[in-house]
């Protein structure tokens, strides 16, 4: 045998006795830490790809013509994959709903803080019940009590202004964030710039 | 309460003392110890060297393939008007998708690197003798298992080489049609036909063979994660081989696998993944062929095929012999001979270091394997031809009569009496 044996350390005294703050410590500390935000930044990308990729998020913006719109009338337009309403309401309409901002509402919520335009209403068409598109986009579809939407799934009526007035849904109808380009063009998916 | 106590076996009451959660759930599954058994106290001859780390890091770029594989999975249309796009929109639009797609790319080259140098690495030290033979039996079939997942890899970007390789390939099947002479008139049983329209689920590589390929590429690495596991069961069964190729003895030839070959490991794992890193970042089209960036064309055979790298010795053998069958089945012994090395291998001595003459037929194994590797690469022709045949023989030789042999005339150097001592007349 050589005479030169490297002295054997006993682990299990070592581990048994409180050790000092030693480098070693430190070493695996630091080295654990730089693993960590390794592994960290590893797996980030991997989390990140399940996001809307550039392109779904380059479709989350919609510009609608409105100007063929007549008073009255709604159209229905694609967005993020769910119906918006955009609805041109007559000056009763807009008068109705301003004098229902004092009446009891499940989500109260006034119908200027609704709004850019009086005369425009944009919301997002999903029942705030159970995510069933409502009816009352045609004249002709039966709107409800209230002569806005009226959900065919479980019975919720919607104002001309989108609010909620007969459950079960307990919420109004959600905007969009959405600005008018000029006088004929919605973009719908950008907020309005603040009003100076 | 001491009535029932006084009914309980001593270790149920033991049991019952024992508190925490980890107490709690090693006596339900002992997990821990079955941990501590073979990941920390393993004992691991202390003499191996750092082509040990080969296994390992095989395993965890295993694990990075699938994971990111899954991933890729997600974003990607297993259709053949949509797959070339699909690949396409990955590295354009979804986010960090490139990177996903490099990883996994350069990945497979990665894979097969690691997997060769392991297989070299037991064919010098003679791992795959007894009691390992069957270890190395399951590694063959987990580097078989690897080439086909490769293969249908490669054909989902679907672009001109997915393509024409897919048509090539599964064209070898074709080889086995069978013609023969019937008095006047010849027969001809397609049963080779048969099979490649069974494969490809029509007459040509199509839209069910893209969509098989896909569910296939993404089953069978799970199926090697199996075949992995039986591979580990059998090492820790006897342990690793190690560089001297005798057995361990005494507790002085071992050490505990913590701290000792996790940090070698971890430490390789490194020095790779800077590798594979700098070829994702800086070269991620390395190993690739700009072929496959054109979406698949079946009027146009692009002029050269080649398959991928890692093909390309078997490529060669495939392509030296001048006769379709026999190219073929050529090419499909030269890795089923894999099998049959534990067998063909007489020699008691299983590690190179003490066999001169195998060490220098070893060699000249690697330069053969290597020489086929180019001839692969070359326009079926000239010398490369020659080269191609050359080494060819010698593929087949090296394991047919040089391995048999060599167990016979080879006189080995006297073996040391155990690790140990070998260590230790090496610091002297």
């Amino acid at each position: 045998m050589s005479t030169k044996q490297i002295p054997q350390k006993n682990s299990k005294t070592t581990l048994k006795e409180p050790s000092p703050k030693t480098r070693r410590d430190f070493l695996i500390l630091a080295s654990g830490a730089a693993g960590a935000v390794g592994a960290g930044s590893f797996l980030y990308p991997f989390v990140s790809s399940m996001n809307p990729a550039a392109d779904v998020a380059a479709a989350a913006e919609v510009d609608v013509d409105i100007k063929s719109l007549q008073l009255g009338q709604a159209i229905t337009v694609m967005w993020r994959g769910k119906p918006v309403f955009i609805r041109r309401r007559t000056p009763e309409e807009i008068q109705s709903v301003q004098e229902n901002d004092t009446s009891k509402l499940i989500d109260p919520e006034l119908d200027k803080d609704r709004i850019q335009k009086p005369e425009w209403l944009v919301v997002i068409g999903v029942c705030t019940h159970l995510g069933c598109v409502p009816s009352g986009q045609k004249p002709t579809d039966n709107r409800g009590e209230y002569g806005g939407w009226f959900c065919p799934c479980h019975g919720s009526a919607y104002d001309v202004s989108g609010r909620v007035r007969q459950g079960p849904a307990p919420k109004n109808l959600p905007v969009p964030p959405y600005t008018f380009l000029d006088d004929t063009t919605l973009r719908i998916g950008k907020e309005a710039p603040v009003n100076v | 309460m001491s009535k029932n106590e006084q009914d309980l076996q001593p270790s149920q009451i033991a049991a019952a003392k024992e508190k925490g959660l980890k107490n709690w759930v090693e006596h339900r599954l002992p997990i821990f110890e079955f941990m501590n058994k073979e990941l920390i106290e393993y004992k691991t001859p202390k003499n191996l060297n750092y082509f040990w780390n080969f296994g390992s890091l095989a395993g965890i770029t295993l694990v990075v393939m699938i994971l990111t594989g899954i991933f890729l999975a997600m974003q990607y249309t297993p259709h053949v008007n949509h797959a070339f796009e699909s690949v396409e929109r990955i590295m354009r639009e979804v986010n960090f998708g490139w990177l996903l797609r490099y990883i996994h790319m350069n990945g497979a080259t990665m894979f097969f690197i690691l997997v060769y140098l392991h297989m070299f690495r037991g064919l010098y030290y003679g791992s795959y003798k007894a009691p390992r033979e069957l270890l190395w039996i399951m590694g063959v079939v987990i580097f078989f298992l690897m080439m086909a997942t490769a293969f249908m890899g490669y054909v989902l970007p679907w672009g001109q080489m997915s393509f024409w390789g897919a048509t090539v390939i599964t064209n070898f099947f074709t080889a086995f049609d069978i013609n023969f002479a019937l008095g006047d008139s010849v027969v001809s049983l397609k049963l080779g036909t048969g099979i490649m329209e069974w494969l490809l689920g029509g007459f040509s590589v199509d839209n069910p063979t893209l969509n098989r390929f896909f569910a296939l590429h993404y089953l069978l690495p799970f199926a090697i994660v199996g075949i992995v596991i039986l591979h580990l069961v059998a090492l820790h069964q006897h342990g690793s081989n190690n560089p001297l190729g005798i057995d361990k003895k005494t507790e002085k030839d071992v050490v505990p696998f913590h701290p000792y070959y996790t940090y070698k490991d971890l430490f390789g794992l490194g020095t790779f993944l800077l590798v594979w890193a700098g070829f994702v970042f800086f070269a991620p089209n390395f190993f690739g062929e700009p072929d496959n960036y054109m979406p698949a064309d079946p009027l146009v055979t692009p002029p050269h095929i080649v398959p991928e790298w890692y093909f390309l010795p078997f490529y060669a053998i495939l392509r030296c012999v001048p006769d379709k069958l026999s190219g073929v089945l050529l090419m499909f012994s030269a890795v089923g001979i894999l099998i049959a090395v534990p067998w063909l291998d007489k020699s008691s001595v299983r590690s190179a270091k003490f066999r001169p003459l195998y060490k220098k037929f070893f060699w000249l194994f690697i330069f053969s394997c290597l020489a086929l590797g180019w001839v692969g690469s070359q326009p079926p022709e000239g010398i490369a031809m020659l080269i191609g045949r050359l080494t060819t023989v010698y593929y087949f030789g090296f394991f047919l009569l040089i391995m048999p042999l060599l167990g016979m005339i080879e006189k080995p150097l006297p073996l040391p009496n155990s690790i140990d001592e070998y260590e230790q007349n090496k610091c002297r």
